[in-house]
């Protein structure tokens, strides 16, 4: 049986409805191991959020690691068949080391990756239900949406060496148009296209406006595609979103080292980081031998504990209490009664500290007596 | 309402008068008293003093949805926010300074003190040196004195407390002035008044070079 929704978590509410999202668009659950060899992971370390990974050695001396991370599973798994796409959802718990703390995390990961002959239509398709994925949880939301080709095609055509793009991109991904610019000037590119670097930066904000301040970019061939498949994804997103909700934005920046094209992130209203992240990572494929291409997200529900919840009124609606010599059937019937109304309640000897409770009852040889209410 | 994190003392109190003028007053904070959090409803903007290097943390974590960080704390912790604006107040330098005279001898360790860790060691990193890093919580001047480390990492606004101690920088890491931060997900949300401010900002800032 299905809880009830008022019973679960904020967060576990989230989860439930994501799922429920995902299997109606023929995405199938991917149940994996709670542990991969350690191997799969060193070989991608930059792959990862955080490169530290716990590893213990199996009976037979294989070293194996907790998963921190759950795409490069599925990629290692997936097989090149033309004209199709394996479409999976998973909820996995991932481990990873906090920032703040320094020390081990467990996180749940909700989230889907269409992986094989992917096309303009299933990056629409992962993209929508990124859109609702977000609804689900809540109508305040903006996702932004980026395309890794356009930066990296103005990146190329301003001519920018490989030992300066991690910082540029580092402050395209912070909006510092100034940094950009500093940078820029170290580097000897020309005024023209740091301007044009500086465009990606300030230019965000509703698509139609922003896709048609794009055009004044100098782009080269694979800029000018990688413009036009943004276009026409945005064109079949138009109207599946409430305004003003789904944004470019070029300050979305995953590695280009096994990301490509379109990227994007969501945000909800109340929660200070993106809890949604995802996008197509091609690059990876070819990096794990693979011909195909994929594209994915996955869902922070974790996050939604910084929701402001209201504060529960009462920790118990009833506390029973019985004595040592009570007939132990009796205090069993007078329990089932109290829950067959739909309360919950705790039996106790005496009362417990500390407890906020509705309704206080004592067991007597007479029955049950309310000793004290709360309205 | 727009929630701005300042960093307390002279700074913070410059910057307040920047985006006073930008139209985000809030007069109650120059009154003289030991309160903490100042608002003003009208124009939609609360103001809270915090220690100059937690106003980073405030942004990320959303508790504001901006505020003013030195340069050397956004470098030193790599807060996930948004960098919106060169300040060009605060202004000083990031820079290694040794008692008058000092030659590195490459041979062996460079012993570096320093409240700056992550910038001290990524500084040395990108040159490839070997360091040992000593971390200090003040008054980082008396460790070359003392033989504590070779060099210090640390702020030099007029170099008068370096001449003081004997002291001179080596070489500067990175120029630091007051950066304009933002919490990510806030600048989504409220978007209209932070674009706001910071047009008018950018505008005080030119008029001012």
């Amino acid at each position: 049986m299905m809880p009830a929704a008022g019973t679960l978590k904020y967060d576990e509410r989230a989860v439930s409805r994501l799922r429920a999202l995902y299997g109606r668009y023929g995405y199938s659950q991917y149940r994996m191991r709670k542990f991969e060899e350690y191997d799969l992971y060193v070989r991608n370390k930059s792959f990862l959020i955080s490169d530290h990974i716990i590893t213990f050695t199996e009976p037979s001396g294989k070293l194996m690691a907790l998963k921190p991370d759950v795409t490069l599973s599925i990629v290692k798994n997936s097989k090149d068949t033309p004209g199709y796409v394996q479409k999976v959802y998973y909820k996995e718990n991932v481990y990873r080391v906090d920032q703040d703390s320094g020390s081990f995390k467990e996180i749940t990961q909700v989230g889907l990756e269409c992986v094989g002959d992917i096309d303009t239509y299933s990056i629409c398709e992962v993209l929508l239900l990124a859109v609702e994925s977000l609804r689900e949880i809540s109508d305040a939301f903006v996702l932004d949406i980026s395309h890794l080709g356009i930066v990296s095609a103005v990146l190329e055509g301003a001519g920018v060496a490989e030992e300066h793009r991690a910082a540029i991109l580092r402050c395209l991904g912070e909006k510092n148009a100034h940094g950009v610019a500093a940078l820029c000037a170290a580097a000897g590119v020309d005024a023209g296209h740091t301007a044009s670097i500086v465009k990606l930066v300030t230019t965000y904000g509703e698509p139609q406006q922003v896709l048609s301040a794009l055009e004044e970019l100098p782009l080269c061939d694979s800029g000018r595609a990688a413009l036009s498949e943004l276009r026409s994804v945005l064109a079949v997103l138009e109207g599946e979103a409430p305004a003003g909700s789904i944004r470019i934005d070029f300050s979305v920046i995953n590695d280009m080292n096994y990301y490509n094209g379109i990227v994007f992130r969501g945000f909800l209203e109340g929660i200070p980081s993106g809890i949604l992240s995802g996008g197509q990572y091609d690059n990876l494929m070819k990096k794990m031998g693979k011909s195909s291409g994929a594209i994915g997200f996955a869902v922070y529900p974790d996050l939604l504990e910084s929701l402001s919840m209201p504060q529960k009124e009462y920790d118990i609606d009833v506390v029973l209490l019985y004595g040592e010599g009570s007939d132990l059937s009796a205090v069993r019937r007078a329990v089932r009664t109290i829950t067959a109304t739909g309360k919950s309640v705790t039996a106790q000897k005496s009362l417990p500290g500390k407890i906020k409770y509705r309704q206080l009852c004592r067991l007597t040889e007479s029955g049950v007596e309310t000793v004290e209410e709360h309205a | 309402m727009l929630n701005i994190a300042l960093p307390k003392g002279r700074l913070g109190e410059r910057v307040y008068a920047m985006f006073e003028k930008a139209g985000f007053a809030c007069p109650s904070i120059r009154e003289n008293n030991r309160k903490l959090i100042f608002e003003n409803e009208e124009c939609g903007v609360r103001y809270f003093w915090v220690k100059p290097s937690d106003v980073a943390i405030y942004v990320e974590r959303g508790a504001a949805d901006i505020g003013v960080a030195g340069k050397d704390i956004l470098l030193e912790y790599q807060p996930d926010v948004y960098e919106l604006l060169d300040l060009h107040t605060g202004v000083c330098r990031m820079a290694v300074a040794a008692m008058a005279g000092f030659r590195d001898d490459v041979r062996r360790r460079l012993r570096v003190a320093t409240k700056f860790a992550g910038i001290a060691e990524q500084h040395y990193a990108s040159l490839g040196r070997e360091i040992d890093i000593i971390h200090l919580n003040g008054s980082i001047e008396i460790a070359p004195i003392l033989g504590l480390s070779d060099v210090i990492v640390d702020i030099v606004e007029t170099g008068t407390t370096l001449r003081e101690n004997n002291l001179e920088v080596v070489e500067t890491i990175v120029d630091i002035s007051a950066r304009l931060i933002a919490n990510k997900a806030n600048f989504k949300f409220k978007n209209e008044p932070i674009e706001r401010l910071v047009a008018s900002l950018s505008a005080q800032i030119e008029e001012n070079r």
